[in-house]
């Protein structure tokens, strides 16, 4: 059995990977078109990630919430629900997390865990409210969340705009207690033996001064595996996959569907709103900003959620995908002049060939009957 | 060559695998111009399929076809209605708010001056075809607001716009009244008149013998034989489909039921355009009892079948079992008090396709110790107990645990349900149409495990259109008219045409 499931897996995995394919040559063409060569622009996207251990770390700090973001979308999708809601819930989360880390003086491991509870707690919460409004009188989730976004984004600078909470000013509110921050080595760093140390290793420097490496990527992935067992190995996940697939006999089973969709659309908001609040404790300058547009990532999780086909492991990949994509079409901004748009041709490429996989189907029966035929 | 030109179809020697599976092992059919055809065969034997690739909706993994004689290489649809095949499928591919000739024109409009749909002349040739041919139907009504008896004309009117020459119909009588089933045995019989050729797939032996002249018989994917029906009884067909005796009525013993279970008391049901459905209904099912409710279709069965499960409100009225009031409370609730119910709709209502058939198999139990513990799914005890439900109900194919539901044969679906709903040994297990669209040989079955759970103190409500299925299974029969219960009778009471007469809105009379 186990071998049948590897088998699934593996044809689902050749399909996005299929589809990756198209999307670089799809890139390709845009940038040949636009007089760009192919060659140097993706030789020089590869290798400005890899120039320097700084840059790959600066991808992997951009991944972590595209992976929790993506995972809220694609855990919505199970439901049949589409949770546009990620930008919202992860600025709740990032709110949450501030105010309760600003505050907050416990003993450094468990400070996190509980900023981090509260956040998720609150931003499920946020996605809850669009549950709720779907189970109880019908009304669209996806209305519903994208006005939750902005509801979010303007509560955001309201408290940032406030005496108590925003730094006289700035831009800034105040930040989270260094106690709470999840940067690697982040209490050994700053301390006079640490600073010693970092000033005669100067590589190690440059990564742990340099850049915010933290935790969170880490927490990220645990999330997507802990996502994906809930999906698939518990009574929770069955009941909201088979609500997903069909409302109707899920309903005539006595499974109770509106609670379903109400617990579904919390995990997601938790899961947006994490991804806020690691940003939070693990990204200067810890604290909220004034926004003046949506942070992006919500957006970003939908990208990930569709090209990984909604599965949650497959939300780690594409998310690095993204985000590796959207680093390395600004350094091909910066450095060549070719328009980072290229990138957005090739992710909307690759989304279409996920979406369309079942053409990829179509073609492989095709090879086999004609196999078949010759065989015959 | 010439004995070749008499066929409107051949099909030799015909593979199709799906995986590893073979679905059609070696099967041919040669089909007479001007007849009709049956097709007849077990549930997942491979009718469908062989239809399927006739028609060029699946391709053969080897074999041919020859349509009038010739060659030809069936690729897709379009290919087989150019040869003038039409297929109407079980489930019918119409626009619900289109009208019944905007559907019949959907794919071939006709125009005035290269774009103007020209609607008055495609109305024109659909009323002379419904005239010529028998097929009575209103030209303007929508789709959503006729039966299932006047859409399924509607897609045979769409065949014969299309200049369809040869007819498939696959089980277009498991969703008939018998008026609509004899009125339809008319109008093959017009076409064929016609010249037209017909094939049709049906589970109803008596159907084959009324309507059709030639049938072939395939068994598990292999051809088995094709028989002048006029020389064989239904007792012969069917146990040559299944491959052993049949008994077409379950034995079955008498029994004494106990005490009153579950009752309805002057229940008023409406429809969700608030029309009443159910008037004051009131019966009562006792313990060790099958009651059989009779009726035809639109008589308030659905809407019945929906205020017991709680999938709708209740007007007015009461639902108890065993004392306690389930009237608008909840799917759960009723589950839980030990009601289990088998769908009329066994894809809207009755499975999640797309789950694997283990996973169907406890759609209403994945919460129980036996299941799951610490809200973590126990798979091993899941697919034991899958395999088990699968060889007891003899669901085919029997490695069918991790497969989707979706890849089952419709028969092999609702045996799926069945084994569900009775795997938890309910109090009342209310049962909607329970054998539609299953072959005789699982109708047997699944009509003895009904009586063996009657005779295990347990208590059954039948809802069926079949006549048949209620005077062979049911102890006390109630008739359903218009929403309410108009006449009563015990088992042996009553014959087949004196109930006909109450369903039809005859004369009320009380039986006890
Ligand atoms: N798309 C598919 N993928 C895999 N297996 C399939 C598929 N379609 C049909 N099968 C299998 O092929 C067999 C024949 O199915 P088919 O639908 O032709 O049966 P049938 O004779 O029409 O049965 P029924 O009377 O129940 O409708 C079944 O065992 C079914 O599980
Ligand atoms: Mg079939």
């Amino acid at each position: 059995m186990g071998s049948k499931i590897a088998e699934l897996l593996n044809k689902t995995a050749t399909k996005i990977i299929l589809a990756i394919v198209l999307g670089f040559i799809a890139g390709a063409l845009a940038l040949a078109v636009a007089g760009y060569d192919p060659g140097t622009s993706y030789s020089m996207m590869f290798t400005s990630i890899f120039s320097s251990p700084q840059n790959m770390i600066q991808v992997l700090i951009l991944t972590m919430p595209n992976i929790l973001t993506g995972l809220s979308v694609a855990f919505a999708f199970k439901t049949g629900l589409f949770n546009i809601g990620g930008e919202g819930q992860y600025i709740v989360g990032a709110i949450a997390a501030v105010m309760v880390g600003g505050v907050l003086n416990l003993p450094p491991v468990i400070n996190v865990i509980v900023i981090v509870l509260v956040a998720f707690v609150a931003a499920g919460l946020y996605g809850a409210l669009a549950g709720f409004l779907k189970a109880k009188f019908g009304i669209h989730e996806v209305i519903t969340t994208i006005m939750l976004n902005w509801i979010a984004l303007y509560l955001n600078n309201y408290l940032v705009s406030l005496p108590g909470i925003g730094v006289k000013n700035t831009e800034y509110s105040f930040p989270i207690k260094q106690s709470a921050w999840t940067n690697v080595l982040n209490g050994w760093k700053t301390s006079p033996h640490g600073q010693a140390y970092l000033s005669t290793h100067p590589a190690l420097s440059t990564i742990l001064l340099g850049t915010d490496i933290n935790y969170g990527i880490i927490i990220a992935i645990v999330v997507a595996i802990a996502v994906s067992f809930l999906l698939y190995r518990t009574t929770f996940g069955y009941q909201i996959r088979a609500v997903g697939l069909n409302k109707d006999a899920a309903e005539a089973a006595g499974i109770r569907v509106k609670k379903s969709i109400v617990m579904t659309m919390f995990i997601a908001g938790g899961l947006s709103g994490l991804a806020g609040a690691l940003q939070m404790t693990g990204t200067l300058p810890h604290a909220l900003v004034t926004l003046a547009n949506q942070p992006g990532y919500g957006f970003n999780g939908i990208t990930v959620a569709l090209m990984a086909n909604s599965s949650p492991i497959g939300c780690i990949f594409t998310a690095l995908l993204l985000s590796a994509l959207q680093f390395g079409g600004s350094t091909i901004q910066m450095n060549l002049g070719a328009p980072s748009e290229v990138v957005n041709i090739m992710i909307g490429v690759i989304v279409f060939f996920v979406a369309v996989a079942s053409m990829f189907t179509m073609i492989s029966e095709r090879i086999k009957r004609r196999r078949v035929k010759i065989a015959g | 060559m010439q004995s070749q030109q008499a066929y409107a179809v051949e099909m030799q020697s015909i593979y199709k695998y799906f995986d590893d599976f073979c679905a059609l092992n070696a099967v041919n059919l040669k089909v007479k111009k001007g007849s009709i055809h049956a097709l007849l065969g077990e549930n997942g034997a491979g009718k469908t399929t062989l239809m399927n690739v006739l028609y060029g909706l699946y391709k053969a993994d080897s074999g041919r076809i020859l349509i009038n004689g010739e060659q030809v290489e069936m690729k897709n649809p379009n290919v087989a209605i150019e040869h003038k095949i039409g297929m109407v499928h079980q489930h019918f591919k119409l626009v619900e708010n289109f009208t019944v000739v905007q559907n019949i024109m959907l794919g071939k409009e006709v125009s005035k001056a290269g774009f103007v749909l020209d609607i008055s002349r495609a109305r024109k040739q659909v009323v002379e075809l419904s005239k010529t041919y028998g097929l009575t139907v209103d030209p303007d009504a929508k789709i959503e607001d006729i039966s299932v008896g006047m859409q399924q004309r509607v897609e045979i009117l769409k065949a014969l716009y299309r200049g369809v020459e040869i007819l498939i119909l696959d089980e277009p009588t498991a969703v008939l009244t018998p008026q609509e089933i004899n009125e339809l045995v008319n109008i093959m019989r017009n076409l064929t008149e016609g010249g037209k050729t017909i094939i049709i797939i049906t589970h109803k032996l008596k159907e084959i013998k009324k309507s059709s002249e030639y049938c072939t018989i395939i068994r598990r994917g292999k051809y088995i034989d094709t028989v002048d029906v006029k020389n064989v009884t239904e007792q012969q067909l069917a146990s040559m489909m299944v491959g052993r005796e049949v008994n077409l009525v379950v034995a079955k013993t008498k029994t004494n039921p106990g005490d009153v279970v579950f009752r309805i008391d002057n229940l008023t049901v409406e429809d969700s355009r608030k029309i009443e459905r159910v008037k004051e209904l009131s019966l009562s099912v006792r313990k060790g009892e099958i009651v059989g409710i009779a009726g035809i279709d639109g008589n308030g069965q659905k809407e019945l079948v929906e205020a017991i499960t709680c999938l709708t409100k209740v007007k007015a009225g009461r639902i108890s079992i065993n004392g306690v009031d389930l009237q608008n409370t909840s799917p759960h609730n009723v589950i839980k008090n030990g009601i289990t119910t088998i769908h009329e709709d066994r894809h809207k209502r009755g499975l999640v396709l797309d789950f694997p058939v283990k996973y169907n198999l406890i759609l209403e139990n994945y919460n129980r110790p036996r299941f799951a513990g610490h809200a973590i799914l126990h798979e091993q005890a899941i697919h034991k107990f899958a395999q088990d439900s699968i060889s007891r109900y003899d669901i085919r194919p029997e490695n069918c645990a991790s497969e989707l539901a979706r890849a089952l044969s419709g028969g092999n679906q609702q045996k799926v349900i069945i084994a569900r709903e009775l795997s938890d040994n309910p109090e009342l297990l209310l049962a909607f149409q329970p054998t539609r669209g299953l072959d005789v040989g699982a109708i047997e079955f699944i009509h003895s495990a009904l009586i063996k759970h009657r005779d295990s103190g347990h208590s059954i409500l039948l809802i069926s259109f079949e006549l048949d299925e209620i005077m062979n299974v049911s102890d006390r029969i109630c008739v359903l008219y218009d929403g309410r219960i108009v006449a009563e009778f015990q088992q042996g009471e009553v014959d087949e045409n004196g109930i006909g007469l109450l369903m039809a809105g005859g004369e009320r009379k009380n039986g006890i």
